[in-house]
């Protein structure tokens, strides 16, 4: 018992192999300061980083077995876990804390913890307006506050919004294509269990004095003013860019290999579109990211220069590769979201969507036009001023395709049988607020308006209307719109509606009066603010504590419904894609049968129309429940 | 459609426009403005805001009305009508945005090329930034420095603008425009101020610890008592 404890694959082997490569990579960096006649222990910044923060996580991804098969695979050692399928599916809770190859499984892993990092974030945005309540808190001194903004960001980015929607994508993508899986489960599988090392480690960056420069860690700042946090930052994006990398190359080859017989790419639900032009982007900005970090990093610990000034380097160079990533990324937390706006509003109005083809252009379109606006964010950068017309030209056009969706859904709704349950109110929620974030960004992406509020609160309260308003109102619907399918059970309605009407007000309480804070001259990322701004400062704080209760009622509703909810249906919402033909929740190969796709995912009122045909005698009966 | 939801529609929408005008209106969004860009710069800003008021409106106007007049009741089974899409409409949604933004294209453009555009007799200042203070200097004047920024009203005023360490930014609400000051590049900023007085002077872009405190202000006086000044600090220098 003991033996199969530390030796086989799981948290009890993870217990000492860390510690292990750990030591390895610290013995490595000893070994070559001492053969290189420096002194081999004096500077800590190399040690930590690759005894903590490259070796340590490996060894705990073999640890808890992420590696096994590939390793028995070349040691030539049987891999019984190909045929037995051991690896698969989940029978108890405890399946959920081991490497599993089950999308489902790995879609709920995926979920919670990324719920677990999005209240994280949460407590932290409450410290950052405590402290702003006030002009002259002090709560927390400089570094404190600085740390708290950057955590919180980057732990909402990169360890919430993005993964979240890999997650309910990982769950939902391959049902929808009539998959078993996706196209590479212990990929998948891999690339979650980076996510919680990338998360820990911005979070552990407290413990040696946190990174502070701001989640977009801007050098020379980062890359050489701050302390030994900033390589936290550094590396901790390194695991979930990896980890976004490696799924979105899974999403891609399942979507275009792995469709259903007649499920061509005019057959696909939108969803599945969305996340198809989201992984495109993934794999082709993300490898930006990695590569500023790295430079960053090397500036920092092994005094490099490709940033700083002295020694050559080009400090607007690291926000040119920055933003070359950064700004698809804000399409990478959006397009997601459209795909589940697409499902809900279509299934709740009980209407096709508007204009099928042209919502699938426009998602081309914007991964196109993402990728020519990221300077941008750099108007007044100091870069060279021709580049801020054309910029400025791209960086508005990109309004038409997201316009083109509003309308669309807009247009969906209309003349349809609106049933506003809880994922419809957050999709009617979502396209109000994205309205007011879209629009705020037309503002800014006119060059004179955002020479004035940029880097303002202006700013702030543009990127939690998109963020909030936009991404996470998506998040909430999609998990309360697939909570029945992944859980078996329904969700309480009632606490759902409060839920939504909560979050809903507090969100604009909290997030409208800093466009005015802004426009008026508020910096952002400012731990002490002039006492003209403290009677809105005090009422964005108050908000901001009745926002974060509101999760306190998701998160009940979440636990108590998963354990004692009512037994969900097959097709509790009457919808057409294919997830909801199989039983709630899918069996461990999703379809008996693989499915034949004859028609549009989308054909609500129209008489005898299908989606799929699933074999006839397995096909689960669609029980008519009222919606 | 029927001529009774058009009425609905329309006043829904007349009614969000109107709350978000006065939402515009009522606050003090912009503080005074004390330069030539600023002019310009917040015409932009209310003309951008009134087509974005419209097109808000318009939404809200579809989404409040198909709440109101859409709604199915619970035991509702039926569909709604399969409509799949309408190539007029969606090119009209295509189109107008597309001119909408365009325009404000054209409209920025404009008002960036004449802000940009230096007077005659422009003065040099240039500003140096380091953590966490600012000091400025008068080419003019025999390089005389001053922590606080004295600028005469009405003269065109290029800055000339580094940084010994991080970046920084120049920012002067008042003044509308901002720049960044970036170590090993010379950044420049032209302004015109128009309005004499003294206004906050705001480091705007994370520099380390003290950035919340790195400020100054930057005093606009009239152009005789400006002249009288540098001559002192001249006199002082030599």
């Amino acid at each position: 018992m003991t033996r199969r404890f530390l030796l086989g694959p799981g948290f009890g082997r993870a217990l000492w192999m860390t510690p292990l490569w750990g030591a390895i990579g610290f013995g490595i960096v000893v070994l070559c300061r001492w053969g290189g006649g420096w002194h081999p222990l004096l500077l800590s910044e190399p040690l930590i980083l690759v005894a903590g923060l490259v070796a340590a996580p490996v060894g705990f991804l073999g640890g808890i077995g992420a590696f096994d098969y590939w390793t028995n695979y070349v040691l030539g050692k049987p891999t019984p876990e190909h045929e037995d399928h051991s690896g698969h599916g989940a029978k108890s809770w405890k399946d959920y804390f081991r490497v599993n190859t089950d999308h489902k499984v790995i879609g709920v892993q995926y979920l919670v913890t990324t719920m677990i990092f999005f209240i994280i974030g949460g407590m932290l945005a409450m410290l950052i307006r405590a402290q702003l309540a006030k002009p002259q808190s002090t709560y927390f001194g400089p570094h404190t506050y600085n740390a708290l903004f950057s955590v919180h960001a980057s732990l909402m980015i990169f360890l919430f919004i993005i993964p979240a929607f890999a997650g309910l994508a990982n769950f939902v993508v391959p049902l929808m294509l009539g998959a078993a899986d996706m196209a590479f489960p212990r990929l998948n599988a891999l690339s979650f269990w980076l996510l919680p090392i990338a998360g820990l480690m911005m979070l552990s960056s407290f413990f040696v004095g946190a990174f502070a420069g701001g989640w977009t860690g801007y050098a020379p700042l980062n890359s050489t003013h701050e302390g030994i946090g900033a390589i936290f930052f550094n590396q901790g994006v390194q695991w979930a860019g990896a980890s976004s990398i490696m799924t979105a190359l899974n999403f891609l080859v399942t979507i275009i290999t792995m469709r259903a017989p007649g499920m061509t790419f005019w057959r696909m639900p939108l969803l599945v579109w969305a996340n198809f032009t989201t992984s495109l982007l993934v794999v082709v900005a993300t490898p930006f990211i990695a590569g500023s970090q790295f430079f960053s990093m090397f500036d920092h610990v092994m005094h490099t220069a490709f940033f700083t000034p002295v020694g050559g380097g080009y400090p607007l160079g690291y926000q040119h590769i920055f933003w070359f990533y950064s700004h698809p990324a804000v399409y990478i937390m959006m397009l997601p979201g459209f795909g589940i706006m697409s499902e809900v509003i279509a299934v709740f109005s009980r209407k096709p969507v508007f204009g099928y083809r042209l919502m699938a252009l426009s998602l081309m379109a914007i991964v196109v036009l993402g990728f020519s606006v990221w300077a941008h964010h750099m108007f007044t950068s100091g870069m060279s001023s021709w580049l801020r017309v054309p910029m400025m030209i791209t960086t508005l056009l990109i309004a038409v395709p997201t316009g083109i969706k509003i309308f669309s859904w807009l247009a969906t709704i209309w003349g349809g049988k609106l049933h506003l349950k809880t994922p419809m109110l957050f999709a009617l929620g979502f396209l109000s607020m994205f309205v007011i974030g879209g629009l705020s960004g037309v503002m800014l992406g006119a060059v004179p308006i955002d020479q004035h509020v940029t880097d303002t609160y202006f700013i702030v309260a543009h990127i939690h209307y998109v963020l909030f308003g936009g991404s996470v109102f998506t998040i909430f619907a999609g998990i309360y719109y697939w909570f029945p399918k992944m859980t078996g059970r329904m969700y309480d309605e009632r606490l759902g509606k409060l839920h939504f009407w909560l979050t809903f007000v507090g969100f604009n309480l909290t997030f409208f009066p800093m466009h005015i804070l802004g426009t008026e001259g508020m910096a952002r990322r400012i731990a002490y603010y002039p006492s003209r701004f403290a009677g809105l400062n005090m009422f964005i704080s108050l908000a901001s504590f009745g926002l974060g209760a509101s999760v306190l009622v998701f998160l009940y509703n979440m636990i108590t419904s998963w354990r004692f909810g009512e037994i969900a249906p097959a097709n509790p919402w009457r919808a057409m894609t294919l997830e909801w033909l199989v039983s709630s929740p899918p069996p461990t190969f999703n379809f008996d049968e693989i499915p034949q796709v004859v028609g549009s995912p989308y054909e609500y009122g129209v008489v005898g129309a299908q989606h799929a045909i699933l074999a006839p005698s397995r096909a689960p009966e669609l029980e008519e429940v009222p919606v | 459609m029927r001529r009774g939801s058009i009425v609905a529609l329309l006043g829904i929408g007349l009614v969000a426009g109107g709350v978000a005008t006065a939402v515009a209106l009522i606050p003090t969004w912009l503080p005074v403005d004390a330069s030539r860009q600023a002019g310009r710069i917040d015409f932009v800003f209310w003309f951008v805001i009134a087509i974005c008021i419209a097109l808000f409106a318009v939404v809200v106007a579809v989404i409040v009305y198909s709440v109101l007049r859409f709604r199915a009741a619970p035991d509702d089974l039926e569909d709604g009508p399969p409509v799949h899409g309408h190539t007029g409409l969606e090119i009209t949604w295509t189109a107008i945005p597309f001119v909408l933004v365009t325009a404000i294209a054209i409209v920025s453009g404009i008002v960036l090329s004449q802000n940009d555009a230096q007077g005659a007799d422009t003065l040099r200042v240039n500003v140096q930034a380091q953590q966490f203070e600012f000091t400025f200097s008068y080419p003019s004047a025999g390089n005389a420095t001053s922590p606080v920024l004295r600028l005469p009203v009405n003269r065109s005023v290029e800055f000339d603008m580094r940084s010994l360490d991080v970046i920084h930014a120049f920012f002067v609400p008042q003044f509308r425009e901002q720049e960044d000051i970036v170590p090993g590049l010379v950044t420049h900023l032209h302004i015109t101020p128009d309005r004499i007085g003294t206004y906050p002077f705001i480091c705007n872009e994370l520099c380390g610890l003290g950035h919340s405190l790195m400020r100054t202000e930057v005093i606009v006086m009239p152009d005789k008592a400006f002249n009288r000044w540098l001559a002192q600090q001249k006199a002082g220098t030599t």
